[in-house]
């Protein structure tokens, strides 16, 4: 990639930099509310000092609720939040809209089929450790979609977007058809353990699961940041990108693949947190500019500030229980993207 | 920043969340014990309804949402929706024994708390009377008070033995229709294998929706079909739909004997669906309720 762009000024590369700056300031914060609020009374300055002096200042019961129950977390809010908007950010320069979401390709409707099978299952499944085979068979479903969703949407070994995008719709209709039906046979029980995990959240964010959580979601954000050309290159159109060297088949194939395993993976442990693939990226492209050499890594910290508070929030509200966060982001969301419909209709048409 | 770096950052973050998992076992000490627990959190609302029942409401700091008796356990604090709580949450109130119904959850909270080195007491699942009788003993060992549960037993005993008597001199036997509403979009119906199928069987009652099995959305046609001569439902349940009123302008219900007798039954949700230690009053009037010919003064 060519060092400076064309047509990029001194102003709008300090711009750049000074909101770079505030997402990071903003992740830092996010980070420390987060370790520093909850249900238990375990201040920022108690909890600084269990993390740097161990013992003597550290009582046992807040060194659980510190490095077992809030680190983990925090970490995984972190992930979570940046693999969604990276995988949003990558998803609308490949369709080539800035109001697409990750959601598009079926990958969450499929993880929501997968879970819901599992919490139907869940006495005729074997004994696999209860933390990891409700997320396994999610993950599954997540990648199955996705697979249908591009296979559908392929014709004479091209892709069309529209194509996709009915493909996408089609699966997600099917998914949510099944587990209508699903629920419809599930007992009391499952039912309401359904609904709740639709709702999304992230007290799942355990340890092991974090240690499975960020190499997998990293190694997605990162092959996807790989992609910053190429996506620069489709903003152009389809022929031109071609006409630039860019496979524009297998790129999208790429993208596809790597949104799902983000994606993918993030659903798999919180359930359904909407709007973060979608808001976070289309609200940083108006800041730092559609390059997504630039988008990208802004959207994944944009997205890791906005989890990390909301997490934050959703944890205090209505302590000691807990909201789960997929409600918050909507409610927050929803709004966002209306006003942001609203505002597009006069200059952009979609 | 380049790609190249993105990967290092990546390296740097797995890096930082291993140091951060791989810290010591940060297990409490003191997770054994030996006293009789001093403060005590309760998931379900008839788990809490026993602990009082036992006489150790004053040890109880903390309850979950569907713990709304006694009223002095309302008064605690809550710790959300006894399937959705978070360990956080629990742990924050500094609790040595956690008692949980069978449906707590999720799995991963009940583990971290056992990891915190809380004790705690899972209720084993049943929807009947002998459920009801385990989980007070059970209940009564776990709060280091067993001698408790005799009395608390005694009063439970006392209250069937009553609905025996009761029932022996019941000469009808009314089709019941089960109702769980929460407004009139979430109707479901009892069908067999329910709390709901039980209660109406403890009742010397016909369930009307023994053609269905579990909890299942209402049908206009089916509750026809089924002609259940009583609607029962949770008095939560009647007020969401508009009272009485509001039950019998729903769909199917006018085509029904209930519905043309006005014949509905409203039951105290947490003294009978939760099979606490209130089922056997609970019972008491649900019998009286369903067979007006036992009532004293009525004719044999």
């Amino acid at each position: 990639m060519t060092p400076v762009p064309q047509g990029m000024s001194r102003r709008s590369d300090r711009r750049v930099r000074s909101v770079l700056a505030v997402l990071v300031a903003l992740v830092v914060l996010g980070f420390s509310l987060e370790l520093a609020v909850g249900a238990a009374a375990l201040d920022l300055p108690r909890a600084v000092a269990c993390l740097v002096a161990p013992d003597p200042a550290c009582d046992p019961g807040d060194r659980y609720i510190l490095l077992v129950l809030r680190l983990p977390r925090a970490l995984g809010a972190m992930v979570v939040g940046a693999g969604l908007a990276v995988a949003g950010a990558a998803m609308q320069g490949l369709f080539r809209n800035p109001l697409a979401d990750p959601g598009l390709v079926g990958v969450s409707s499929g993880a929501a089929l997968g879970a819901a099978l599992a919490i139907a299952l869940d006495r005729a499944l074997p004994a696999v450790p209860g933390e990891f085979a409700q997320p396994a068979l999610a993950f599954a479903g997540g990648l199955l979609a996705t697979w249908i969703v591009h296979t559908l949407a392929r014709v004479r070994g091209q892709t069309s977007v529209v194509g996709l995008l009915l493909a996408g719709i089609a699966v997600s209709a099917l998914a949510g058809a099944t587990i209508g039906l699903l629920g419809y046979l599930a007992d009391d029980r499952q039912l309401r353990d359904l609904s709740l995990w639709l709702l999304g959240g992230l007290g799942g964010l355990t340890r092991p699961v974090v240690l499975v959580l960020v190499p997998l979601v990293g190694l997605a954000g990162a092959l996807l940041w790989r992609r910053a050309r190429d996506l620069d290159a489709l903003l152009l159109g389809e022929a031109e990108a071609f006409h630039l060297g860019v496979d524009v088949e297998r790129l999208r194939r790429r993208v596809i693949a790597e949104v799902a395993l983000a994606v993918g993976v993030c659903v798999a442990f919180t359930g359904i947190i909407g709007f973060v693939g979608l808001i976070v990226p289309h609200l940083l492209r108006g800041l730092v500019g559609p390059r997504h050499r630039l988008l990208v890594p802004a959207a994944a910290l944009g997205g890791a500030a906005l989890l990390l508070f909301a997490d934050a929030a959703a944890r205090t509200i209505l302590a000691p229980a807990e909201l789960p966060v997929g409600i918050l982001t909507s409610l927050l969301g929803a709004p966002v993207f209306l006003a942001l419909l609203a505002r597009a209709r006069p200059t952009e048409a979609p | 920043m380049r790609p190249s770096t993105a990967l290092r950052s990546l390296a740097l973050a797995v890096a930082l969340a291993s140091s951060a998992c791989a810290g010591p076992s940060d297990r409490p000490a003191g997770a054994a014990e030996v006293t009789a627990p001093r403060r005590i959190v309760t998931l379900g609302g008839p788990v809490t309804e026993a602990v009082f029942a036992l006489g150790a409401g004053d040890r109880v700091v903390g309850v979950d949402l569907s713990s709304v008796y006694p009223e002095s356990a309302a008064a605690l604090p809550r710790v959300g929706y006894y399937r959705q709580f978070s360990a956080e949450g629990v742990l924050g109130l500094r609790p040595d024994l956690v008692i949980a119904s069978d449906a707590a959850g999720p799995t991963t909270a009940l583990e971290q708390l056992r990891a915190a080195g809380v004790h705690l007491e899972r209720l084993p699942a049943g929807e009947d009377l002998d459920a009801a009788r385990g989980n007070i003993t059970r209940i009564a060992a776990a709060i280091g008070r067993p001698d408790a549960a005799a009395a608390v037993l005694a009063d439970l005993d006392a209250e069937l033995a009553e609905v025996d008597r009761l029932r022996a001199r019941a000469t009808s036997r009314p089709r019941v229709l089960f109702v769980y509403a929460r407004g009139p979009g979430r109707l479901l119906v009892a069908g067999r294998d329910t709390g709901g199928a039980e209660l109406v069987r403890l009742a010397a009652a016909d369930n009307a929706g023994d053609a269905l099995t579990g909890m299942k959305p209402w049908s206009a046609e089916a509750v026809v079909a089924a002609a259940p001569d009583v609607v029962v439902l949770p008095t939560r349940g009647l007020e969401s739909l508009g009272g009485v009123p509001g039950l019998l302008a729903l769909p199917g219900l006018a085509e029904t004997p209930a519905g043309r007798d006005r014949r509905v039954v409203a039951v105290d949700d947490l003294k009978l669906l939760g099979f606490g230690p209130r089922v056997g009053q609970g019972l008491r009037e649900l019998v009286l309720a369903l067979h007006p010919e036992v009532r004293p003064g009525a004719d044999p």
